[in-house]
């Protein structure tokens, strides 16, 4: 079963064409890599996926249910789906175990106490329960960056969207967070993941999706996009993105 | 860390901060001792005005008139505080019947107490959670919202049409009765705060309208002073409060236009025309729209008069706040499937409101000082009693001392919301170790 369907999407700010008719499946289970120059429009898709964006073309089904105006849909989309931000975006005037539980109770219902101990299993399992009772802005970025995925995975969603989520980290803090989104990838999870971390897409990416200026230009397994590029737009990228390594 | 070094003698203590900030060369030291002059003159002479040459008390005539004329020997070197004995009990309390005047004393303990209470954080906190408790509450606003509808049918019917309603009044009274008491136990019990809030509001009510306990009624034209001022600041600003959140939040809607322009509107509205023509709208104009027979009292139409004025400011400054967020807050509540009163009450409004705490309190501070604006239509608060104190003759020219008692009362409120501010905020900026 697919659990993202994208059919020839297309979106305009104002008159800007950001989305060009993309079509894209995304298999359950599947992990997806999208990568593009800034301005390609790789952000805006991700967020069409959990309807922060709103697509005026085309059709977005997510776990068998069409993104429309109907807030029920919407609702049912936004429980299956976590998102993980670039900038982080925890509550600063919530605890890190607050962070994590405030959707579980208010929105799935749980008990208080459940949902104490679900936030602490993930947080043991991005590496980090002796921060529960700090605050956001006690903590390095990296660590916030973990909670943020913690946070997302407490609502025990079917899919993952992460949004450059090392992008605004220090280089020694990237490695944390990727080796979480590794072990996240390792657990089955379906994942979207819009990231210029070339190692990690060679590592879990089953596809890598390159976009430039709007539209899906090129799209395969990362050895195959990598290592022979088809299009030359996908080759100037790659020589750019490549030249620090 | 074991030898880190102590700073160097000389940089740290109260002598070295004097050295740096307050003689550090010779043009400042000369203004530093000349300013300390001019200070300590002026308090000199203030303190001889307002205690050593000061006369506490006059004799009083055969009739009871006061004998002011060793104040007027005393005036340019000597306060006449004798004003404040003679009169103090007109300018806290009006005209409020002598023998009754325990009651706006009371009140005004209340009030304090009030406020004092609710500085405390734990009575902010969730009480109980009781599902008996959270129905039996129910059951009783149910009662009382109900007997209050029928009752203002029942007027409506009587105005209009001549007839009463077929009700069973005295059932519905009877709930209303009980149910009052049994609200605000069970708010007592459930969210202490909010129980506080409105018993004591109610028993201030009681204690100010009367006709019930034993009191004797007193309308409300015999009310004045300081109870009127802590009445119209206190539900003038618990009211525009909610108020200004809603058409703050409101006027960010980009579903509902309907709702914003609503908003908009609103504000531009009210903050295009002074306080003084909505008092005087209150008090002229919105009789003349009601029909014959309902009467809307003076106090309740300037006390709404001040809730929307006030709501219209706030609604503004807590948009400031709302704004100054960063949008990645509520795509994150968004995303994580939280409704919109959801996101709106837990992540949106705690942190836009801690910012704007300053311009907040600036808000309710002007707006405690502004009630004295109600004099223009005829309520006597404090600022108008201490006027009309001052138009007995013998203590006519005796207005600075009476000013300066006013402004002592002032400052003392004002002054404490500030430093209440204050504290909220460092308590609420160190909790996240910024």
């Amino acid at each position: 079963m697919n659990a993202i369907v994208l059919d020839k999407v297309n979106k305009w700010f104002g008159s800007l064409h950001v989305l060009r008719d993309i079509s894209m499946t995304v298999a359950t289970g599947e992990k997806v890599v999208v990568c593009g120059p800034s301005g390609s429009g790789k952000s805006t898709m991700i967020r069409c996926i959990n309807r922060l964006e709103t697509h005026q073309e085309g059709r977005i089904v997510v776990d068998g249910t069409e993104l429309t105006d109907d807030l029920r849909a919407l609702d049912t989309i936004r429980r299956e789906v976590g998102m993980v931000f670039q900038s982080f975006n925890l509550f600063p005037h919530l605890t890190i175990l607050e962070n994590c539980t405030l959707a579980p109770i208010w929105v799935r219902k749980m008990p208080k106490s459940e949902a104490e101990a679900l936030a602490m299993s993930y947080l043991e399992r991005v590496k980090i329960p002796e921060q529960a009772k700090k605050y956001p802005g006690q903590l390095s970025g990296g660590q916030q960056q973990r909670v943020a995925i913690a946070r997302a995975l407490c609502m025990r969603p079917k899919i993952m969207l992460f949004d450059e989520p090392t992008s605004a980290l220090d280089p020694e803090m990237i490695k944390e967070v990727l080796d979480t989104m590794i072990s996240l990838a390792e657990s089955g999870m379906t994942m979207v993941c819009v990231t210029h971390e070339m190692g990690f897409a060679r590592q879990v990416a089953d596809r890598v999706v390159f976009m430039d200026r709007g539209e899906i230009v090129e799209s395969g397994p990362p050895r195959r996009m990598f290592e022979a590029p088809e299009t030359e737009r996908l080759k100037l990228f790659l020589s750019q993105i490549l030249r620090g390594d | 860390m074991s030898d880190r070094k102590q700073p160097p003698p000389g940089l740290v203590g109260p002598v070295a901060w004097l050295r740096t900030n307050l003689f550090g060369s010779w043009p400042s030291t000369a203004v530093t001792l000349a300013l300390l002059y001019i200070v300590a003159r002026m308090l000199f002479d203030f303190a001889e005005w307002a205690f050593v040459h000061a006369v506490w008390t006059v004799p009083y005539g055969p009739t009871g008139i006061a004998q002011t004329a060793v104040c007027q020997d005393a005036k340019g070197t000597g306060a006449c505080w004798a004003v404040i004995a003679d009169k103090y009990r007109l300018i806290l309390f009006g005209r409020f019947p002598y023998a009754e005047q325990w009651r706006p004393a009371l009140v005004i303990a209340l009030f304090v107490a009030l406020f004092a209470l609710s500085t405390i954080k734990a009575v902010w906190r969730r009480g109980i959670e009781s599902r008996l408790v959270q129905n039996i509450a129910l059951l009783a606003a149910a009662a009382i919202v109900l007997d209050n509808a029928a009752g203002l049918l029942d007027t409506i019917a009587a105005v209009g049409f001549g007839w009463h309603l077929p009700l069973p009044f005295d059932l519905l009274f009877l709930g209303n009765t009980v149910g009052k008491y049994a609200l605000i136990c069970g708010l007592l019990l459930l969210w202490p705060a909010v129980g506080v809030w409105i018993g004591t509001l109610g028993a201030i009510g009681i204690l100010m309208f009367g006709g019930q306990f034993g009191l004797s009624p007193v309308p409300v034209d015999y009310w004045g002073g300081l109870p009127i001022t802590l009445i119209l600041a206190t539900f003038g600003l618990a009211f525009a409060f909610p108020l200004a959140i809603l058409v703050a939040l409101g006027r960010r809607s980009t579903s509902m236009p309907a709702v914003k322009t609503l908003s908009v509107v609103y504000v531009e509205l009210i903050r295009g025309v002074p306080l003084i023509s909505v008092l005087f709208m209150a008090s002229v104009m919105f009789p003349l729209f009601m029909p014959p027979g309902i009467n809307v009292d003076k106090l309740l139409r300037a006390q709404i008069a001040v809730i929307l004025f006030a709501a219209a400011y706030l609604a503004e400054v807590v948009r400031g706040g709302l704004q100054a967020l960063p949008k990645g807050q509520s795509e994150a509540a968004d995303a994580m499937g939280l409704s919109y009163w959801q996101k709106t009450g837990f992540i949106i409004l705690p942190q836009a409101l801690r910012l704007v705490i300053p311009p907040l309190v600036n808000t309710f501070i002007g707006f405690f000082k502004d009630t004295s604006l109600v004099l223009i239509i005829g309520l006597f608060d404090l600022l108008t009693m201490g006027k009309v104190a001052l138009s007995d003759p013998p203590w006519q020219s005796f207005s600075t001392e009476v000013y300066i008692a006013l402004a002592v009362v002032y400052i003392l409120f004002c002054y404490g919301m500030s430093r209440y501010s204050r504290g909220l905020e460092r308590e609420l900026n160190s909790a996240r170790g910024r």
